[in-house]
């Protein structure tokens, strides 16, 4: 198990009461594809704020490459190469494409470097490459809060691919997209795979078909099961919570 | 003991103004996310409101029933600032909802109107315009709908606005005849007279209890009782928790957020009001009284908690009792034998205004362990 | 310059040579009188800027920087005081003696020394924002309630320095126009003329100042702040630092301003910590254009032009002129006067009248909400 680069072990959290999270178990190989499903209210969104630090588990702990996460604070979970993408787009909306692509992909993030330096050359043909992946080099001096919602989607991904994390933690990509942009999302993430480790959270069985990975299916804040897409959707448990008497199917 | 009691019972009494002018506030924070620097001067206006009263009641036909002015003080002041309270939210801050920001600029630009406005005009003039606009606004929703929905219903409006102009202008003529004090504007500050009863002091155990702050602590008690009650059991009140907790929700299930907006801010401005008379019988009123309790009052409100009127309740007693203990030295009184360094340093805060300097460093260090005030909102908020 | 003319920016090179112009010919063309007040209104100009930097870019709307203002003015008096008072009874300030001090207090020595003074000046209030903006940063306290702080710490300073005749003379404040400085008086016509072009040129440098540092990526990541703070955490980035910094910038621009206008208005006294004045400063920056740093300058200096000269002839008009300002640039022209010229807005003019914006929801709330389950 020592290999793992992200491990949960026995993640509850709880809103007064509430237990959003339960004996939550998890991990991920590096290099690894791994899609995460579950009906509304299921805790997916809750278990990415833990493991980026936005919230504290009540109990249980978190390892990223054998290292404990708790009490650390968001940007230096960050700076250790875990990246987030959030559900509905994050983007800086009074900066451009290219300078939201530049604050992602800058390798100095202390404020005294930042006062000085320049992007350098590594930096800008990095920032070019991300913007011709998403298609956004028309729009590179454009400020982010003038795109559409799909742009903005991308946009983010590109902040997070450039960021280079070694876990990407991708919520809900595709929400809002058309088709084509589905399969195109979807290649990019897989074309990740290898290099990087990622997560991804959706709805969009299509989507998540696509992506070939590994499954789990998060119901009532713990992992029901695990597997292929087939297993998946052949578990009677997976049938239950979804079309039985939980019907908020996804 | 009875220096216990003696500082206890000071702490409550500065407590229960800060509390009672902290309310409104707390309201229209708490519900509406409205930071309202004009708070301070609808207090102000409450105060004057008193101090008109007052001198109404001096006039010879009301000389008999002159004891009662505070009781008809109260409920006036309620509907003055209530009705400024809401023409500032219909002109001004309903622009700017979503904009703590911007709504906290605005409003200090009202308060700074407001300023000039009761050094600038005549409070008979004042008070005449003010029983205008109540009526003006009342008028539409007492008057049957028949005339309003009607052929003529312009001519109704119309005439209402009218008549309740007309009826400002007589006041103004009125008092401004009747009593010269208010018939010229000043910038000086006045002094509203206790009533008799509410002058000296009850003795109690060997303790003598001041009776304004009796007055005020009952009035608190009142209007948080009151606010309470309302919130939390009317009809209005539910509905200003549910527009609170899902906006379009309520607009959806047929809340008029319209009607609840006016209603939360004219609510939270006429507390404002009560505050207002009782920060008149504690001393002069001018047109700054405001703004120096305006300050306390959002300490309150950052101490507490937003949203949660227990949390305003209790850090305004808790302000109001280290106000006391640090500003009049008790300390040192309830503990003699202190040893000498700390004895100058609690000597060197033994002032009301060095007290706050203490007070404001005790709460930054309290935020620095509950950042969101000692009631903080809780619960598991949907990702936008 | 030459490097402008090439690129044909001649207007630029133009209106820098007007400025300069203007300010070595100002002490010629202006009565002593006008100067000084021209002088003083500069020396705010520098606290604008400083605002702008932290509100108009971060987003953090402080209602305390007549702190620091104070702070530059009383470090600068202290060491005119004590450099003037040589000949007085015991060595030090006179006033002194009127409370029965004899010896001068610890924390006066050090202004003995000139460069510790000039240090001081901007320093101290740099540091001091630095120590009460990273408390308040550090839980995440933000939006109004970082305004509220800051209200309220001006509050607890006023009072504190208020209230300590023993110290620094209480509600009097310290005067410098009396004082001596090379030994001419402060209050001389000529050095106040010296005092005017020393002002103008920290005004330029300070805006050359706060210009580097908002057109860099420091820049963007201020304006990355204010647009979505928790946002930028997740990239790696430590929110809390950069605006610890900006506002410890903020600080030291406006302790600059304030020993400036200290030695230009002749006094510091508590009435620079009073609560309307800091919030006038907020206004300053909101008419000339939040987040245009020549707006903050023009603003600063017209709105005190306006200031003097309409409370000359109509004292009570002042406050309703003031109130109706604020009402009228945060609900008509929140990008202020120079921010809607450069958004086009004279051609606009007649487009926007009659365009209100609606809001749906308390939006802000909801946001801001959605931080605070943290705790």
């Amino acid at each position: 198990m020592t290999t793992a680069l992200l491990e949960l072990r026995q993640i509850s959290v709880s809103f007064d009461g509430f237990m959003a999270l339960r004996d939550l178990n998890l991990s991920l190989q590096p290099g690894e594809l791994r899609a995460v499903i579950g009906p509304n209210g299921a805790g997916k969104t809750t278990f990415l704020d833990v493991i980026t630090g936005k919230l504290r588990p009540t109990a249980g702990d978190v390892l990223f490459k054998g290292r404990s996460l708790l009490n650390k604070p968001e940007h230096r979970i960050a700076r250790l190469g875990i990246g987030r993408k959030f559900q509905s787009p994050r983007v800086f909306e009074n900066l451009t494409v290219e300078e939201n692509l530049a604050l992602a992909v800058s390798h100095p993030k202390r404020p005294w470097p930042l006062l000085s330096a320049g992007l350098s050359a590594v930096e800008r043909d990095r920032i070019a490459h991300l913007m011709g992946i998403v298609s956004l080099q028309q729009r590179a001096h454009q400020v982010a809060g003038s795109l559409s919602h799909g742009q903005k989607q991308w946009l983010e991904i590109a902040m997070l691919v450039g960021q280079s994390p070694d876990l990407l933690l991708v919520d809900e990509p595709v929400a809002g997209l058309t088709d084509e942009e589905t399969d195109l999302t979807a290649d990019l993430l897989k074309s990740l795979v290898g290099d990087h480790t990622v997560l991804v959270i959706d709805h969009d069985m299509e989507f998540i078909r696509r992506l070939e990975s590994q499954v789990s299916v998060l119901h009532q804040g713990h992992v029901l099961c695990e597997g292929s897409m087939d297993q998946i959707q052949s578990d009677p448990r997976v049938i239950e919570v979804y079309l039985g008497r939980n019907e908020e199917a996804a | 003991m009875q220096l216990l009691l003696e500082s206890l019972f000071n702490g409550v009494a500065i407590g229960s103004v800060l509390l009672v002018a902290a309310l409104g506030l707390a309201i229209v924070f708490g519900l509406m996310g409205v930071i309202n620097l004009a708070h301070g001067e609808l207090i102000m206006l409450g105060a004057y409101t008193t101090y008109v009263v007052q001198l109404i009641f001096k006039l010879p036909a009301l000389q008999p029933v002159y004891n009662a002015y505070v009781l008809v003080a109260i409920p006036l002041a309620f509907i003055v600032s209530g009705v400024v309270g809401i023409l500032l939210e219909r002109t001004v801050i309903r622009r700017l909802y979503g904009n703590p920001l911007e709504t906290l600029l605005a409003t200090w630009g009202v308060s700074l109107i407001l300023q000039q406005f009761v050094r600038s005009v005549p409070l008979a003039y004042a008070a005449g315009l003010v029983l205008a606009l109540v009526l003006g606004f009342s008028l539409p929703i007492i008057l049957p709908d028949k005339l309003l929905e009607g052929p003529r219903a312009r001519l109704v409006r119309a005439g209402s606005w009218l008549v309740s102009a007309l009826a400002g202008v007589l006041l103004a003529g009125g008092l401004a005849s009747q009593i010269s004090r208010i018939a010229r504007a000043t910038s000086r500050n006045v002094d509203v007279t206790a009533p008799k009863w509410m002058r000296g002091g009850i003795e109690l155990s060997g303790m003598t209890f001041p009776v304004p702050r009796l007055v005020i602590i009952v009035i608190t008690i009142l209007a948080v009782l009151g606010i309470t009650w309302f919130l939390n059991r009317s009809v209005w009140g539910m509905r200003i928790r549910a527009v609170t907790q899902n906006r379009s929700m309520s607009d959806c299930l047929g809340i008029s957020t319209d009607t609840v907006d006016v209603l939360t801010f004219g609510i939270g401005s006429g507390l404002a009001g009560i505050a207002g008379v009782a920060v008149s019988l504690l001393g002069s009123v001018g047109p700054n009284v405001g703004t120096s309790y305006i300050v306390g009052c959002f300490m309150v409100v950052v101490l507490g908690g937003v949203g949660n009127l227990f949390g305003t309740v209790l850090a305004s007693f808790a302000i109001g009792v280290l106000t006391d203990l640090i500003g009049a030295g008790r300390l040192l009184s309830i503990w003699p034998s202190m040893p000498a360094p700390l004895a100058s340093v609690v000597d060197f805060f033994a002032t009301t205004s060095m007290a706050q300097v203490m007070v404001f460093a005790l709460i930054v260090v309290f935020l620095q362990f509950r950042p969101a005030g000692l009631f903080p909102q809780r619960g598991r908020m949907v990702e936008a | 310059m030459l490097k402008a003319f090439q690129q044909r920016r001649w207007p630029l090179v133009i209106v820098w040579v007007l400025i300069i112009a203007a300010i070595v010919a100002a002490p010629a063309v202006v009565s002593g009188f006008g100067l000084n007040l021209l002088g003083r209104f500069l020396s705010l100009s520098i606290v604008a800027l400083g605002i702008d930097l932290i509100w108009g870019f971060t987003g953090l709307l402080s209602l305390g920087q007549g702190i620091f203002f104070a702070l530059g003015g009383y470090a600068a008096a202290m060491y005119l005081q004590l450099n003037s008072s040589s000949d007085e009874p015991n060595g030090i300030p006179e006033f002194f003696g009127l409370y029965g001090v004899d010896q001068l207090p610890g924390f006066w020595q050090p202004f003995h020394s000139p460069w510790f003074t000039l240090i001081a000046i901007w320093l101290i209030p740099a540091l001091l924002a630095a120590l009460l903006g990273n408390l308040v940063f550090r839980n995440r306290i933000k939006g109004v309630y970082f305004s509220i702080l800051t209200q309220a710490a001006l509050l607890v300073f006023f009072n504190f320095f208020n209230g300590q005749q023993k110290l620094i003379n209480g509600t009097n404040g310290l005067k410098t126009d009396v004082t001596e400085l090379f030994g001419q008086q402060v209050g001389s016509a000529l050095m106040q003329r010296g005092f005017f072009w020393l002002t103008a040129v920290m005004v330029i440098l300070a805006w050359l100042a706060v210009r580097w540092v908002v057109r860099g990526r420091f820049g963007e990541v201020l304006i990355a702040i204010r647009d979505d703070e928790p946002r930028l955490r997740f990239a790696g980035y430590n929110p809390t630092l950069f605006k610890t910094i900006v506002f410890a910038m903020a600080g030291g621009l406006a302790g600059i301003g304030g020993a400036l206008y200290t030695v230009q208005s002749g006094i510091v006294s508590p009435q620079y910590m009073t609560v309307p004045f800091s919030i006038d400063m907020v206004i300053w920056v909101a008419v000339g254009g939040r987040g245009t740093l020549i707006g903050a300058i023009l603003g600063a200096l017209v709105i005190n032009l306006a200031r003097s000269q309409i409370s000359t002839f109509w004292p009570e008009g002042w406050l309703f002129i003031l109130g109706g300002l604020f009402i009228l640039v945060v609900t008509a022209l929140p990008e202020g006067v120079v921010g809607w010229w450069q958004a086009g807005g004279p051609r606009n003019l007649l487009t926007r009248l009659g365009v209100a914006r609606r809001i749906g929801t308390y939006p802000r709330l909801e946001m801001d909400g959605k931080e605070e389950v943290q705790s």
